[in-house]
């Protein structure tokens, strides 16, 4: 780029970091223009959040040099970052619950913040001029997820603010508010604040961002303008010639129905949790469903009822059926002794325990694998297992004793999923199963899911990623404020349809009925 | 029931409310940013013995209230320094913290035991003293449940309108957020648990010096636990904790009352009253789910350091 170092607004010169056990950053080189909207693009892994902490203040370079607006810096901490004019949205919000918009935004504004009237018409203005609309006197706890990432930019831009770095902004929203956002960071930026979009989606940043910086490894692997530059060819920047990359599936129908839900309804008695209204669901022997939607729509409490973490009463039993049989008031393992695998959503704590070494948590799940006599264990088949369970699904480990806690969260992921698949399940329900795994991982288990549904088991996946739903799923549908759509063939639906029904119009033209409990009330 | 009774009992209801208020007030601060200090039974107590030892040796009480304040914040900055900073289980450091208080006031007091002070006199404020029922509650009390008045109001306007109370409440909330933010967790907690230990302090300097002027072993009998239980059960709201004080004040008086008019039931029972009839109404109180979970502070009692 031939710019002179005066007129960026950012210039990051040779920043290195390394932490025990890695190089995060290597070297690494960045430069934004005022005004522009520059995109930080990389696998999990490849040093983005590492490079944008050092920007924000967060941690410190080991060696390197940023240079903001002309004149070297040294970022100490958040707070001279925002007093320099950067304004950061985190990918998991740094809001308080319990505290209304306006008080959740006094408090980072310190006493600039002036008096609660001031700042509500401050904050009414704000947003008014970005299209962001918000109520400052409401609980952030009764918000949306859209909504709170609203109140966090509208956070950083109640400050004079020169340059907005967003983490992943768009993994929580569905496709249109996702193109609402997008529309206020090209008004941000025409008005001359610079944009650092960091993103692993190629489609948006090629849509939204004039320049891009790829990271992989921890080395800059390439600049380039997106809009010049194919998916493929910003794929093969961002993990080099990895295969699978363009993988497609054939989409089957599937035999007899194995897993059927029946009008479930739970009223949860969590205020901040979702409740599942008559979700009605069959997912059949054979087949891959998959269900969208964005977080705390219900995903949660719908897993906890299919893996049975949260029981129903025994005259319940049928809203939830194993092969006909009625399974919603028996235990986890009870179910599994029927055929259930299942792949939580929060791997530690749920999917493995983080102090126990990998082959006791392999035991933990496949204790009917043969693995326990007489209610001794096996020692030597456990471990024989997990070893197993590392080598099929290349688990980078030092071995099979290592505590679950200290692999990375891609690694476990595929010790997990590994772990039920190779119990040769009937029903594998899995949530995000390639949440936070590089390409090449995820690429690994879209085969090995491909092959369990192939060898004739039913899979339930749920995933807020609709690439990869799109990719692996023979049927389709999505959760809405715990409403399930139709499941649709995938091959007959489109991306702009089923963010439809992640926002809750599930039919062409909702009835007002429908939409009033799409939307419930706030709490009060 | 005439009216003299009835004034009498009220008056009683808000001296014997007080130490809990007071108690109460310190450790609500100290939840709400997040930290669970189990050894408010021992602060007061060290406190009561201090503030009884020093008013006796100088004869001053009011340089017996300020040392006994002392006192707890001392002991609660042992609390602090073990707790926050070397992030030891908040829980087991507020036990050992009871324990120490209660074996160090019995040592420190032994000599002390019995002895006579004449503590704070009840000053009535003419005319408004005379008010019928509430008159002698509110007007006719000692300065120290004057100043549990004050207390009250500022606890109240610093955690509901100031932005002190917001910070307060964002650490207990959200430490990780408001570290982000830039807002010091670990000082805003040493102080809310210091803050907790010089209300403790002043309380036991109220039983020493106001409520019993004299010094005995254990002299708090177990108030400490029951102002943790009015936190907690008057979820985390400043004046649902004043109405459980003198909740408990009262059913204190009614046993009390109960008694001298000769009511043929066991006195070990009627000495339950305060602590069942408090606990009863504040877990009816706390029944909403959604209001508990707003109030309660989300990170109490969990260990945090920045720098993750």
């Amino acid at each position: 780029m031939s710019v002179s170092p005066e007129s960026l607004r950012l210039q990051m010169r040779g920043i290195s970091k390394r932490y025990p056990g890695c190089l995060a950053n290597d070297r690494i080189d960045l430069n934004i223009q005022p005004g522009e909207i520059h995109a930080l693009l990389g696998e999990n892994g490849a040093g983005k959040s590492t490079l944008m902490k050092i920007i924000y203040g967060v941690t410190q370079p080991d060696s390197g040099e940023i240079v903001w607006r002309g004149k070297p810096v040294k970022m100490r901490d958040p707070a001279m970052a925002r007093s320099l004019g950067i304004g950061m949205v985190f990918q998991h919000f740094s809001l308080f619950e319990t505290l209304t918009v306006a008080e959740n935004i006094a408090l980072a504004m310190g006493r600039a913040a002036g008096t609660p009237k001031q700042l509500e018409g401050r904050i009414r203005e704000v947003s008014q001029r970005y299209g962001m609309a918000l109520e400052p006197e409401r609980l952030v706890h009764s918000l949306s997820i859209g909504e709170r990432q609203r109140v966090e930019i509208v956070r950083c831009l109640m400050q004079d603010i020169e340059l907005l770095i967003l983490d992943e902004p768009t993994s929580v929203l569905t496709p249109q508010e996702a193109d609402e956002l997008f529309a206020t960071l090209r008004r941000l930026a025409a008005e001359g604040c610079s944009i650092l979009f960091i993103s692993h989606k190629l489609g948006e940043v090629r849509a939204l961002c004039h320049g891009a910086t790829v990271l992989r490894g921890g080395k800059v692997s390439g600049h380039c303008v997106p809009r010049d530059c194919s998916d493929l060819e910003l794929a093969r920047l961002m993990v080099g010639d990895a295969e699978g990359l363009e993988s497609t599936y054939a989409k089957v129908q599937g035999g007899e129905h194995f897993l059927q839900v029946n009008e479930l309804s739970w009223e949860n008695a969590d205020p901040f949790g979702t409740s599942l209204r008559a979700i009605n669901l069959e997912v059949r022997s054979g087949e891959i469903v998959g269900i969208a939607g964005v977080a705390g729509n219900g995903q949660d409490e719908l897993l906890a009822m299919l893996s049975g973490e949260q029981l129903l009463h025994k005259r319940d039993a049928a809203s939830i059926r194993f092969a006909g049989e009625p399974v919603a008031n028996l235990r986890p393992d009870a179910r599994r002794k029927l055929g259930l695998a299942f792949v939580p959503a929060e791997r530690l704590g749920h999917g493995a325990v983080p102090d126990m070494s990998l082959s006791d948590n392999a035991l933990l799940t496949a204790f009917q694998q043969g693995l326990v006599s007489n209610g001794l264990i096996k020692r030597n088949k456990v471990v024989a297992f997990a070893e197993e369970i590392i080598r099929r699904f290349a688990v980078k480990t030092p071995d099979a004793e290592t505590p679950a806690g200290s692999l990375s969260g891609g690694n476990l992921q595929k010790f997990i999923l590994g772990r039920e698949i190779m119990q040769k399940p009937k029903l594998l329900v899995a949530a995000h199963p390639t949440w936070g795994v590089d390409v090449g991982a995820a690429a690994a288990i879209h085969r090995a899911l491909i092959a369990l549904r192939d060898a004739g088991a039913a899979i339930l996946v749920i995933s807020e990623d609709l690439d990869e739903l799109f990719q692996i799923c023979d049927r389709i549908g999505a959760l809405s404020s715990g409403k399930l759509s139709a499941l649709t063939d995938t091959p007959s639906t489109c991306q702009v349809e089923v963010g439809r029904w992640m926002a809750g119009e599930f039919g062409a033209n909702p009835s007002p009925i429908d939409q009033a409990a799409a939307n419930p009330a706030p709490l009060s | 029931m005439d009216i003299d009774l009835l004034t009498n009992i009220f008056y009683a209801m808000v001296r014997t409310g007080t130490p809990l208020l007071l108690v109460a007030l310190g450790e609500l601060v100290c939840e709400k940013s997040g930290v669970l200090n189990l050894g408010q039974e021992g602060m007061m107590l060290f406190g009561a013995v201090i503030g009884f030892i020093v008013a006796f040796s100088t004869g001053s009480l009011w340089l017996g209230v300020l040392l006994a304040i002392a006192a707890g914040m001392l002991l609660s900055l042992l609390f602090a320094i073990v707790a926050l900073g070397f992030n030891a289980n908040q829980v087991a450091t507020g036990l050992a913290l009871t324990i120490f208080g209660v074996g160090l006031s019995t040592f420190a007091g032994a000599a002390w035991v019995g002895k006579p002070l004449t503590g704070f006199e009840p000053i009535a404020l003419p005319y408004l003293s005379d008010i019928p029922l509430i008159g002698r509650m509110l007007f006719a009390q000692d300065l120290l449940v004057y100043l549990s008045f004050a207390l009250f109001a500022l606890v109240a306007w610093v955690m509901l309108k100031t932005r002190i109370g917001l910070i307060i409440q964002a650490v207990g909330e959200n430490p990780d957020a408001a570290s982000a933010m830039g807002l010091p967790v670990l000082r805003v907690r040493t102080l809310a648990v210091m803050f907790g230990g010089a209300m403790a302090g002043l309380a036991g300097s109220y039983l020493s010096l106001a409520y019993t002027p004299m010094w005995a072993e254990n002299m708090t009998a177990g108030r400490g636990w029951i102002a943790l239980a009015l936190v907690v059960f008057a979820s985390w709201r400043v004046f649902r904790v004043l109405l459980g004080a003198y909740l408990f004040g009262l059913a204190s008086i009614v046993h009390l009352v109960a008694q001298g008019i000769g009511i043929s039931v066991s006195s070990n029972l009627l000495a339950m009253l305060p602590y069942v009839a408090t606990i009863v109404v504040l877990v009816l109180l706390s029944r909403d789910a959604i209001k508990t979970r707003l109030f309660a502070p989300v990170s109490l009692g969990k260990p945090w350091q920045s720098g993750h």
